[in-house]
């Protein structure tokens, strides 16, 4: 089934389009990575996923589990399954991690219709989850990601990701700027949660951490567009040679799509 | 689209101030204008004793001598003292609304949102109550309990009457009344306010609320409130209440004055609500300018000041403790909220006299719209407080750009023993959070509701259980106000 389609999405900041005509397919169960050089736009697609209102939408579709999901405010995304992993956390003063996932958590069930669920219940929940990504105990009563270190914040990112089980899952450089171990701890979050009835969407500068997740499609994102697609070894082979080729690649063809002045 | 963050706050922001004002209704008043007349006038109407008739004369000369004081962070159109009423006789039961079914209904939701009682209702909606209210059987219950123990709980106007030793002794002894230009306004022309008196060994078997006062609704705009606590007694007192309370008077200048024996403990709650103001415009609000002091005069005594102030187009306040009895403590715990176009210049002083004292300073400013927020505070540390500590923390929290917080710690220090701790932080809730909170699922108003909770949970904890419950709903009922 498919869980999210989006066609010829063109999205920018005033006057600035940085989506192009973006085409992307994910169905359920499948894992897809976006690779691309720094400015190609990655961030700007995990954004307008999840409703930031910075980024106007000029062209295209976004389509989520057979719903238009460009009508939907960002909490109601986030209600019906869609999770983005920032790849700059934000902190939240004087709130403290888990307080703030229970409240998000009760959220997400208000809108499913489920019962909230209690202090005791959650906090035993949580712990489960902890352990996956090797949560410190003081992180959970620390205010949201404040005076965490730059990994202890992606590794946060991935526990949330755990907590609210989400349906879509987006990944914006989650690896970027851990060691080898953190690096680990990730990715065990994210083979943990694989599963048919999930999909994921990672957007990674380099190619290590697809050694951890395998993925099942690989994009090569360029210009605001994906410019090619393939399988995993297609990682390997933008390791090799850089994205150098689909750069030029992309500059001819948004030449040639540009109306011809005078 | 979905809204961005600016245009959740701006929303917010254009909202009215849900709890509007009642109309108008005549009263028995004197003509504007303040003289020594004027003065006489009052004191004869509360058939108050030659002493203090001349007690007040006394204040009203020493005030004509005195300037507002412009130094507080806040800016108004000058007051013309000449063109306000200073005597409006109490209503009468007929004068005002008949019933609630004449209360606009915007405020009647706000009230059931607070969860506040019907009769309650009543009284804050200025529907004549005081029948009804006095058959209440808590409040009797409540009378009896407290008469009981021996703990005296009235109107000051009464107590000026059945009490003159204890209000001679004590009226003035904390806040002279010539103390600043304010204070000896109050004293010239204070209207009512409420009198405690805690004998010795006393632990107050209840929480004392101005709420319970009959007529508490009608001190006016010069309040003042004398607390004394005997040695080794201990009480708890409420001002205010979390409802908007309707009131005409744009200026209210309060006085309160605590004074604590040996082992004495006070510990002195307020929550704030009056009338902000236009939140487009910042035409109208309050002006709430007033002089809170209490005296920590004997050994191992304690003041502990909380307050919560959200209303008011202007707060002007520095609750404060003279720590003169050795190790004895003051405390002070504040929330400050400024929206549309309040301001607030709110802190404290603390004054180390004696030796070991202590005194703890925990300050929240949170600022939305265009709202200004400055917190003053002033530790001094007397030549004589060998061992002396403090310690400050001062939090602001900026919501959109508009806003602005300020910070002006005074610190003197004549003692080298004297242990000094500060601490500051500024944060801001913007785009980046709301967005941040929406994409876990949380709307903009459970959002702000979470993150000013927690921001204020260090001083909420400071207020009694019920009353504590309160204000976190009071923030949030304020601030859903303000979050489309
Ligand atoms: N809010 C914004 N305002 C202005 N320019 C932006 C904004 N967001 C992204 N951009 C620009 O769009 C381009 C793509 O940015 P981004 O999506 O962050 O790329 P990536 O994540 O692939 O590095 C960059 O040139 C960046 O400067
Ligand atoms: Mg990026």
């Amino acid at each position: 089934m498919c869980l999210l389609k989006i066609e010829n999405l063109h999205a920018g900041v005033e006057g600035t389009e940085i989506l192009t005509g973006l085409d992307l397919t994910v169905k359920v169960g499948e894992v897809h990575a976006i690779m691309g050089p720094n400015g190609s736009g990655k961030s700007t697609l995990a954004q307008v996923l999840a409703g930031r209102a910075d980024y106007e939408v000029t062209a295209g579709s976004i389509t989520y589990r057979g719903e238009d999901l460009l009508e939907l405010a960002p909490e109601i995304r986030a209600r019906e399954g869609i999770f983005l992993a920032f790849q700059y956390p934000v902190e939240i003063p004087g709130v403290s991690n888990v307080y703030f996932l229970k409240a998000a958590l009760n959220a997400i069930r208000k809108h499913r219709g489920q019962e909230e669920i209690d202090a005791m219940d959650f906090l035993a929940y949580v712990k489960s989850k902890m352990e996956i990504v090797k949560m410190e105990e003081e992180l959970l009563h620390r205010p949201v990601n404040e005076g965490f270190s730059g990994g202890e914040k992606k590794r946060n990112e991935i526990f949330h990701m755990e907590v609210l089980d989400p349906t879509l899952a987006v990944l914006d450089e989650t690896d970027s700027g851990l060691d080898i171990d953190a690096l680990k701890i990730v990715a065990e979050g994210v083979n943990s949660m694989r599963s048919p009835e999930r999909g994921f969407i990672i957007i990674t500068h380099y190619q290590r951490l697809l050694n951890f997740i395998v993925p099942d499609v690989v994009h090569v994102m360029v210009g605001g567009r994906i410019v090619e697609t393939g399988g995993k070894e297609l990682a390997l082979e933008l390791e090799a040679k850089g994205y150098g080729g689909h750069t030029r690649a992309a500059e001819a063809a948004a030449e040639a799509a540009m109306p011809a002045s005078g | 689209m979905p809204l961005s963050g600016t245009e959740i706050i701006d929303q917010e922001v254009a909202q009215e101030y849900k709890w509007g004002f009642v109309t108008d209704i005549e009263q028995e008043t004197l003509p504007p204008g303040l003289d020594e007349g004027v003065v006489r006038f009052i004191s004869a109407k509360k058939d108050e004793p030659e002493w203090m008739l001349e007690w007040r004369l006394k204040a009203y000369r020493h005030w004509l001598t005195l300037e507002e004081p412009h130094w507080p962070n806040v800016t108004y159109p000058e007051i013309d003292y000449q063109a306000m009423i200073y005597w409006a006789a109490p209503k009468k039961a007929g004068d005002g609304p008949q019933s609630l079914d004449d209360i606009d209904p915007e405020i009647l939701a706000t009230y059931n949102k607070l969860g506040i009682p019907l009769e309650e209702q009543k009284m804050l909606a200025g529907v004549a109550v005081d029948a009804v209210f006095d058959s209440v059987s808590v409040a009797t219950t409540f009378k009896d309990r407290l008469a009981e123990a021996g703990v005296i709980f009235c109107p000051i106007s009464e107590a000026i009457r059945e009490h003159p030793e204890l209000v001679k002794k004590y009226l003035g002894s904390v806040v002279p009344s010539g103390d600043n230009f304010f204070a000896a306004l109050n004293a010239a022309v204070f209207s009512d306010g409420s009198f405690v008196y805690i004998p010795a060994g006393v632990r107050c078997p209840m929480e004392l609320s101005t709420y319970f006062r009959i007529n508490a609704q009608n001190t006016g705009q010069f309040e003042r409130t004398l607390i004394i606590a005997e040695k080794g007694s201990h009480v708890s007192y409420l001002e205010g209440c979390t409802a908007p309370k309707r009131d005409e008077n744009q200026l209210h200048a309060a006085v309160v004055e605590i004074y604590a024996h040996e082992d004495a403990e006070v510990k002195y709650s307020t929550v704030q609500n009056w009338y902000p103001g236009d939140p487009k415009t910042g035409k109208g609000g309050i002006y709430n300018f007033v002089t809170k002091r209490g005296i920590c005069a004997g050994a191992r005594s304690k003041i502990s000041w909380t307050q919560v102030e959200t209303g008011s187009a202007i707060t002007w306040k520095y609750p404060s403790v003279i720590l003169k009895g050795d190790d004895s403590t003051g405390e002070f715990y504040s929330v400050a909220v400024t929206k549309g176009f309040q301001q607030a210049d709110t802190g404290t002083k603390m004054i180390h006299v004696g030796k070991n004292t202590r005194s703890t300073i925990i300050s929240k400013g949170i600022s939305a719209g265009r709202g200004q927020n400055t917190y003053r505070g002033q530790v001094k540390i007397l030549k004589n407080a060998d061992g002396a500590r403090n310690f400050s923390q001062c939090d602001s929290m900026l919501i959109g750009d508009r806003c602005g917080a300020h910070t002006f710690p005074y610190i003197d220090v004549q003692n080298t023993t004297a242990q000094m701790e500060h601490e500051a932080s500024t944060s801001k809730i913007g785009e980046d959070q709301l967005f941040y909170c929406a994409s876990r699922g949380l709307d903009a108003e459970d959002a702000l509701s979470l993150i000013v909770n927690g921001f204020c949970k260090e001083v909420f904890k400071e207020l009694p259980m019920e009353f504590a419950v309160e204000a976190r709903r009071l923030l949030e009922v304020s601030l859903e106000g303000s979050v489309g």
